[in-house]
């Protein structure tokens, strides 16, 4: 049988690992989005000026 | 590119929902375990990200085959979608379910069939990603990612199925692995739990797919205001 606080920490590390995980790609998702969007504008904005 | 869509919106917000329900089913409604206790609990996300990981792969590798034959870039953009976040959903099974296997197995890894086919499949579609990078022409790459994903989703049955087929210490949850460690009985309230983090993972791809494929579609748009720009 394992320690109660060996497996409170095991799990608690689990749960951290995944929620970090899921929270960075949302992020990265959201910071790839902002990007483009910056690109198009500045892309629109030199057609503009040709 | 438009806004987000109503549906995606609503989407969003029944995504937090489930995975805040999710999260109270494995820590209130979930009973502890006799033998592992607290650190079981891993188990019901680790399951549910390496389940929604595989579908993902095998959703990638049909998104290639329309790809194929219709030869339209969207099938490419939704593809790669598919790779992407299932690389992600796969990499939190193999981190969670080293967690778990420290203090049931005493070490992190070990190069057992069910963890070595599963690192083989990460690496796999990690590749992918890295060889798509050296192809500029749009056709191409989209026609060599297809064939790849076709390809690699063969190492998707054998993941799963590599703890049926070979002697391993991982657990079988659905039938029985005598040489396995680490392996309980489900009471239904187990189960349920289990189902409710497949159904709530499920709805977390969709969601994070949906909104990877308008990354790619944006993506393609700044690349074809690139091409205009040179021309």
């Amino acid at each position: 049988m394992i320690e109660y606080a060996t497996s409170i920490k095991y799990m608690l590390a689990g749960y951290v690992m995944i929620l970090t995980m899921l929270s960075l790609y949302i992020v990265s998702l959201s910071i790839r989005w902002r990007n483009l969007k910056r690109d198009i504008q500045t892309l629109k904005e030199i057609q503009k000026k040709d | 590119m438009k806004p987000q869509p109503l549906a995606l919106k609503m989407l969003n917000v029944v995504s937090v929902l489930l995975f805040l329900a999710a999260l109270g089913m494995v820590f209130l409604y979930a009973p502890l375990e006799v033998t592992m206790n607290y650190v079981q609990k891993i188990f019901y996300f680790h399951i549910a990200t390496a389940w929604v990981g595989m579908l993902g792969f095998i959703a990638a590798a049909v998104a290639g085959v329309v790809c194929l034959i219709k030869h339209d870039q969207k099938w490419d953009i939704i593809e790669l979608a598919a790779v992407e976040i299932s690389l992600i959903f796969f990499l939190i099974a193999i981190f969670a379910g080293s967690i778990w296997a420290r203090p049931t197995w005493g070490t992190y890894w070990t190069w057992e069939p069910r963890l070595t086919t599963a690192a083989i499949l990460e690496m796999i579609y990690i590749a992918y990603l890295l060889l798509r990078q050296g192809i500029d022409d749009p056709d191409r790459r989209a026609r060599f990612s297809a064939v790849y994903t076709l390809v690699g989703a063969i190492s998707v049955p054998i993941t799963f199925l590599s703890i049926r087929l070979f002697r391993t210490i991982h657990p079988v949850v659905i039938g029985t692995n005598s040489a396995s460690t680490g392996s309980f009985d489900m009471t239904s309230k187990m189960l349920l739990t289990m189902f409710f983090a497949l159904f709530t993972f499920s709805i977390i791809f969709v969601d994070l797919f949906w909104h990877r494929i308008r990354l790619g579609q944006l993506a393609q748009l700044v690349e074809q205001l690139k091409l205009e720009e040179l021309q």
